[in-house]
């Protein structure tokens, strides 16, 4: 799966893009050169944004707006077919039943982007949720933080085990998973067998404030205040970084692009509320509220967007995932990068197990380890994250854990079987890896991975 | 499944013959007018196979120095036993007239030796700020301190005259082979590299891809790093070289200025070990290299 790494490297002047144009520019000044940058920064106002924005995205380097098109295309098509989709009913039910979904898709993020792959999260995640369970049940349980801890770290030591195989013996790791993946099913039954015997196979979660997770909601209040708290946090943050720029001489974004990004987030805020905050309930009481695992994925997302962005970490391992020679030898420490990646895999998937067993109100033997893993890939590479290493965002896997969780609520409420269910979540990722694919052939940019 | 460690692991050679550095042993006697950097018969076994033998080299800072020969000479065992990927089996290397043991990569680029390998060894998904500062990234609150960075780069980059890339921010997948090629020297010199070697810069680059990095050679020698350049091409070397050592079958057989060559004589050396047409007539034993040694070893 990794064989390719490097290889765009080996020939120096080999597989690169002409760039033409920048060519020509020989004879520019340094400081005209120079002055330009990234995304964002060549521009200097909305429509020379506009401009390179729609380049880039006729150029391969689309982000996210495939997979938020696909999404917008798929959502009108449910919504045609059965007028309740856009229901606030159904898209909370839809948010909860797409949540560990999502999170098993972050967690896949850290390991796909060094051009490795976990195939025993699911399983990883299922023990890990039994494990925190079992701390919890009993007579006298001590309070929840301490399952959850207990949960998370049984996690993060069984994929953390993983990657110390894979690279100290340097195994492929799809196969040191598909190991872990076996071993973590038998692992499950013998601990659900453990912990709760003659139970048939299943767990209780009977902590109140795991449960609230996916069954309790904020208050309306509640919602509205953490939403503008989260815009105005991100809004600032955005602005005293181009502030930074600005004052160190650095190109900054515009600043209506700015402003146009924060818009953006303040909307799909208020969307997100407005929706929640309408009654769902289908009987006499009122049910309403943003639930709290929405709160839990936004707080995941914006920790581990920091960890893969702003950290030597995460630049390390978008380094290793492009080029792992160039890291070596830039001193970089190879195994300690892919152990903690593997770690922080299977803390997202034990977080993920949590919130699984929230949804259920317990674990229970027959849980789809495996499909949940394939889902959790599908995922991640609908939102662009490459199979082969060095590309893809946090944001992504969110977006393409959505897209799942759409097609597995939708398809489910036009009343279509198991089978269809799969079939269509097969096209769907056949599709989005063939846009991205395609996207980058025409690009003519320098990896065709 | 992953090329790690690809140079390490190469056969080592057993330290046998392990430079007598000790022997001199006065580290005192550095000389400001000497070469930066001095090869004295070193040499590098493979097992039976001798790759290198007895190699006499002087490198002076300020100047370019071209490493040439034909395919299997020995440039690339050279060049790799100055950059810590090998280690020398026997000989001497004096670093500012100081003996020096360079056992690893750390060790030369503690020295000041940086390497630009032909595969670069940069990665396309990463902006060229983010190459340049990899491994060596500035923090701030304990997160990536992108601004220091960015300005770290391109001041480099501008200290270079490196011109031709429209944006620090663009990835290195999107460069030209010359641009990539300048990322990787920029790289390079920002670690307050004193001796920049590079390993066949211009193959495979067009016409004026070629004429960029060639430039870039020159300012680097004129900024007064040591520049060794191995090639093939001779018309690249005699555009850049201030220097030209011509290595025939693992043996150093012919260095000087540029000045004494001329493109026959390199191409009789170069295949035969010999020219009748050289400057001095010396073709195997230059001039001036015996006697500058003999300073130090009396």
């Amino acid at each position: 799966m990794a064989s390719d790494r490097g290889d765009s490297s080996q020939e120096p002047g080999g597989p690169v893009a002409l760039v033409t144009d920048e060519e020509r520019m020989e004879g520019a000044t340094s400081a005209a050169a120079l002055a330009s940058s990234s995304t964002d920064l060549i521009a200097d106002s909305l429509g020379e944004y506009t401009r390179i924005w729609l380049r880039r995205v006729r150029g391969g380097e689309s982000g996210v707006l495939p997979v938020v098109l696909g999404l917008a295309a798929i959502v009108a098509y449910f919504q045609i077919r059965n007028s309740l989709f856009l229901s606030a009913g159904n898209l909370v039910n839809l948010m909860t039943q797409a949540a560990f979904i999502v999170t098993f898709g972050m967690a896949e993020v850290f390991v796909l982007l060094l051009g490795e792959i976990d195939l025993s999260v699911g399983f990883n995640a299922a023990c890990g949720a039994v494990v925190t369970l079992w701390v919890l049940s009993g007579t006298n349980p001590p309070p929840w933080w301490v399952g959850v801890i207990a949960g998370l770290a049984f996690c993060a030591a069984y994929a953390g085990i993983e990657g110390v195989i894979i690279t100290w013996l340097r195994l492929p790791s799809f196969v040191v998973t598909l190991a872990g993946y076996l071993g973590g099913l038998g692992l499950l039954l013998a601990l659900i067998d453990l912990a709760a015997p003659n139970s048939g196979g299943t767990i209780r979660l009977t902590n109140s404030v795991l449960n609230a997770i996916e069954g309790g909601s904020m208050s309306p209040a509640a919602s509205w205040i953490v939403m503008i708290a989260a815009v105005v946090l991100a809004g600032t943050f955005m602005r005293t970084r181009d502030a930074r720029r600005r004052a160190h001489k650095l190109a900054a974004p515009p600043v209506s692009v700015t402003i146009l990004k924060i818009a953006v987030m303040a909307i799909a805020g208020v969307v997100v509320v407005l929706i929640c905050n309408t009654n769902r309930s289908v009987g006499f009481s009122v049910v309403e509220g943003v639930p709290w695992v929405v709160l839990v994925i936004l707080v995941l997302l914006v920790a581990m967007t920091i960890l893969l962005n702003r950290t030597r970490f995460g630049r390390y391992v978008y380094a290793i995932g492009g080029n792992a020679e160039a890291a070596r030898r830039a001193g970089i420490n190879l195994s300690r990068i892919r152990v903690l990646a593997f770690m922080l895999c299977g803390l997202a998937a034990g977080i993920s197990g949590i919130i699984y067993a929230s949804n259920l109100g317990g674990m229970s033997s027959n849980f789809l380890g495996g499909q949940y893993v394939l889902y959790a890939v599908a995922a991640a590479v609908i939102g662009g994250v490459s199979l082969f290493g060095g590309r893809g965002r946090m944001l992504g896997a969110v977006l393409g854990g959505l897209v799942v969780g759409v097609i597995y609520n939708g398809l489910l409420l036009l009343g279509f079987s198991a089978a269809a269910q799969n079939i269509w979540t097969a096209i769907v990722l056949l599709a989005a890896v063939t846009v991205d694919a395609l996207a980058r052939r025409g690009s003519g940019s320098s990896t065709t991975r | 499944m992953v090329n790690l460690g690809k140079p390490d692991d190469a056969p080592s050679a057993p330290a046998d013959g392990a430079p007598p550095g000790a022997d001199f042993g006065q580290p005192g006697l550095t000389d400001p007018s000497a070469p930066l950097l001095r090869l004295r018969g070193v040499g590098k076994s493979f097992g039976p196979v001798r790759a290198l033998s007895d190699v006499d080299l002087d490198i002076p800072a300020g100047q370019v120095t071209a490493l040439v020969g034909d395919n299997g000479a020995g440039k690339t065992t050279l060049i790799k036993c100055v950059a810590g990927i090998w280690e020398a089996s026997s000989g001497q290397i004096l670093w500012n007239g100081r003996p020096v043991h360079i056992r690893s990569p750390k060790d030369a680029t503690a020295l000041g030796i940086a390497t630009v390998y032909q595969d670069l060894a940069l990665c396309d998904n990463l902006d060229i700020v983010q190459n340049m500062m990899l491994g060596h990234e500035p923090l701030r609150l304990g997160f990536l301190d992108e601004t220091s960075m960015e300005k770290t780069a391109q001041q480099t980059l501008a200290d270079l005259a490196v011109t031709t890339v429209r944006s620090v921010r663009q990835t290195v997948g999107s460069l030209s082979g010359g641009q990539r090629q300048s990322v990787a020297v920029a790289k390079a010199v920002m670690l307050d590299a004193r001796l920049v070697i590079m390993d066949e810069p211009t193959a495979a680059l067009g016409v004026s891809q070629t004429e960029l990095v060639l430039s870039l050679i020159t300012r680097l020698a004129s900024r007064g790093h040591a520049v060794v350049v191995v090639s093939h091409n001779l018309n690249d070397v005699f555009r850049v070289a201030d220097r030209i050592a011509v290595l025939y079958l693992g043996k150093l057989v012919a260095q000087g200025p540029s000045s004494e060559f001329d493109r026959q004589s390199v191409v009789d050396i170069m295949t035969t070990g010999a020219s009748t047409r050289r400057g001095n007539g010396d073709g195997s034993e230059p001039a001036g290299t015996r006697g500058m040694t003999s300073g130090l070893e009396d």
